[in-house]
């Protein structure tokens, strides 16, 4: 089985002279299809410079990145985007809707950018808000929704194109307890039914149990890989 | 794509209708100015021209003396038999009226009213075109015998008789007094902004007997018949002159023969020349209008970096991006486009009203400034949106 995400020998340096920091020193790593996999560590480890590698969101200084088999790093900007919007889903920790803008609209978004018309657009956004249960606050504006829903409503915005890969980035980090667990049941629901590839960042050892395995950073490198829960 | 963008920009700019209203007055301002300086010029052309229609095509004015202005040639007066050879020997000639003129107050029962005592002929009303609306015109025999008969302007009418027929009554201008015969046509005012029916009409026996003492022609009105090339006629009435003045060849005219038309197209070339100036001027206001939009675009994209990031994230490419910004700097430029034409048309029309010349709004004008404020939203909203589109997801994620 070939690898969707293979990161060799990547590198990120931030800053020079005094200020260099070697936020990813090196990493190997592969991701296979239908992967579920949390990535743990203190702050500054590295974990979510990974993440932002994989997205196309951050570039590595040194090292290879192939999405499919493909040379990330030899993509222009404008292909990086493309990338983005055909294969990529994104859930931040701070949720990153569109104020003033409803959830149906903020789930609509990646649609609008893939050119789909209208009508298409709306069914499909009102099936994603349908999937995570949101269907009911769909003309509400995030202001008027709770932590949790508003995740969720960026959750239905990460699947409405039906990404190979989401990327989380600790999903989970501004909710409560019940709340976080009910976001990483959705995760976990996305990638076993859907076969949907899921990388995510948390501090939070409980959710990182939901994944198949959690890989450990330190100073930039992977330390150390604990499976958890086989697919 | 472009229809969503277009939603989406004005949806934004709904949001902040100060700001929106504010950015757009620069551009407002700019594009007014210039439609209503474009349709103020292009009016007082008219003006002119209409004028210049009126008196008629070939009207010229000859004059003793040389040249214009200070230390020019002083030249003897012309006599009466100047203005029979003029109509005789010069081919095309419809008329050639002596004219003079003095400022003079009249006088009718209690009213009086400062006003130009032209001495003439009927020539003159030939020459100028110009009919009666009541009354007659002079006999013969008044010219010739230099009666005291007068006819007036219908300014003079006005004020002297009000609605009364001024007909057989009895006017005193100074020491002169005459019998109303005739009521010229009102004619209005000239592109001098002169009122030319502020006219009392005496003989010119009359004028050069008792306000002159001499029989001396001050000034030859010459009407050319429809057709005729006036630059002939005036160069033929000016060897005529030479020769009658007996000036040696080489020598100096004593004399100028002004063309009105020529006078009437210089004024039109000025007009045509401070429009363009206005307009202009207007013009820089509609550029520091541009600068106003990049400016408040400027900041609009600073203020949602972290917008920019979501949407690169989620897949938008820079272009979308550059769109977006874009549509919003054109939209708000051709709000301030359209709001601007809607107010340069009032001004120039409350302008028309009050100078008295004609509304003229060209329909190239309006629509060259629509386009022209679309432009500047492209122009000064390029810079602002590149910026935009030029940024990194992470770091425009990252951005508080």
């Amino acid at each position: 089985m070939s690898a969707l995400v293979e990161l060799r020998g990547v590198t990120r340096i931030y800053g020079e002279g005094e200020a260099r920091v070697a936020a990813l020193d090196g990493i190997d790593l592969d991701v296979n299809p239908g992967d579920f996999l949390a990535l743990m560590g203190p702050s500054g480890s590295g974990k979510s410079t990974c993440l932002n590698v994989v997205g196309t969101l951050d570039e590595p200084t040194e090292g290879s990145y192939r999405f499919r088999g493909v040379e990330v790093t030899e993509l222009s900007a404008n292909q990086r985007a493309l990338l983005r919007r055909n294969y990529l889903g994104f859930v931040f920790q701070g949720y990153n809707l569109l104020p003033r803008t409803t959830a149906l609209e903020n789930v609509e978004l990646p649609l609008i950018y893939r050119g789909l018309p209208a009508r298409e657009r709306v069914e499909r956004a009102m099936h994603a808000l349908d999937e995570v249960g949101l269907a009911h606050r769909a003309h509400h504006a995030p202001n008027e929704l709770s932590g949790g829903q508003q995740q969720r409503v960026a959750m239905a915005r990460a699947l409405v194109s039906d990404p190979e890969l989401v990327l989380a980035d600790e999903p989970t980090g501004n909710l409560d307890t019940a709340r976080s667990h009910g976001i990483m049941e959705l995760l976990a629901s996305l990638n076993r039914d859907k076969g949907i590839t899921v990388l995510m960042v948390t501090h939070e050892e409980e959710m990182a149990d939901y994944a198949h395995a959690i890989l450990r950073f330190r100073d930039g490198c992977i330390v150390g890989r604990d499976e958890r829960n086989a697919p | 794509m472009i229809w969503t963008t277009f939603k989406l920009a004005v949806r934004q700019l709904s949001r902040n209708l100060v700001r929106t209203a504010l950015t757009s007055l620069g551009v407002l301002i700019g594009v007014a100015a210039v439609i209503a300086m474009v349709s103020i010029g292009e009016g007082a052309r008219r003006a002119i021209n209409d004028d210049l229609a009126a008196i008629g095509q070939n009207l010229l004015f000859v004059v003793p003396g040389s040249g214009q202005g200070p230390g020019r040639g002083v030249g003897k007066p012309f006599a009466e038999r100047d203005l029979v050879a003029i109509a005789e020997e010069v081919e095309g000639v419809r008329a050639v009226a002596p004219s003079d003129s003095v400022s003079g107050v009249a006088v009718f029962e209690e009213n009086t009213f400062t006003t130009t005592l032209t001495g003439s002929t009927n020539a003159y009303l030939d020459a100028m075109a110009w009919g009666l609306s009541e009354g007659r015109r002079f006999e013969e025999g008044e010219l010739l015998a230099g009666s005291d008969v007068c006819v007036l302007g219908q300014t003079v009418v006005e004020e002297l008789f009000g609605e009364a027929s001024p007909l057989d009554a009895v006017v005193r201008v100074d020491d002169l007094t005459c019998s109303v015969v005739g009521v010229l046509e009102a004619k209005g005012q000239n592109s001098f902004g002169q009122d030319q029916d502020n006219l009392l009409l005496i003989p010119a026996r009359t004028f050069q007997r008792r306000l002159r003492g001499h029989r001396d022609v001050a000034l030859m009105i010459v009407s050319a018949y429809d057709g005729v090339d006036s630059a002939r006629v005036q160069a033929d009435i000016e060897s005529l002159m030479r020769q009658r003045r007996h000036i040696r060849e080489g020598a100096e005219d004593d004399f100028t023969v002004r063309d009105m038309a020529e006078v009437l197209s210089m004024l039109d070339g000025v007009a045509s020349v401070l429009t363009g100036f206005l307009a202009a001027v207007a013009a820089v206001s509609l550029l520091v209008g541009g600068i106003g939009i990049m400016n408040i675009m400027l900041v609009s994209v600073t203020e949602r970096t972290r917008e920019i990031g979501i949407r690169l994230s989620i897949g938008a490419l820079a272009r979308d991006v550059l769109l977006q910004f874009l549509m919003e700097s054109m939209v708000l430029s051709t709000l301030g486009g359209v709001l601007g034409i809607g107010l340069g048309l009032v001004v120039a029309w409350g302008a028309s009203v009050a100078l008295e010349i004609p509304l003229l709004v060209s329909p190239l004008t309006v629509l060259a400034a629509f386009t022209f404020s679309g432009l500047i939203g492209v122009v000064f909203g390029f810079f602002p949106a590149r910026r935009a589109a030029r940024m990194r997801p992470i770091d425009a994620l990252r951005h508080e």
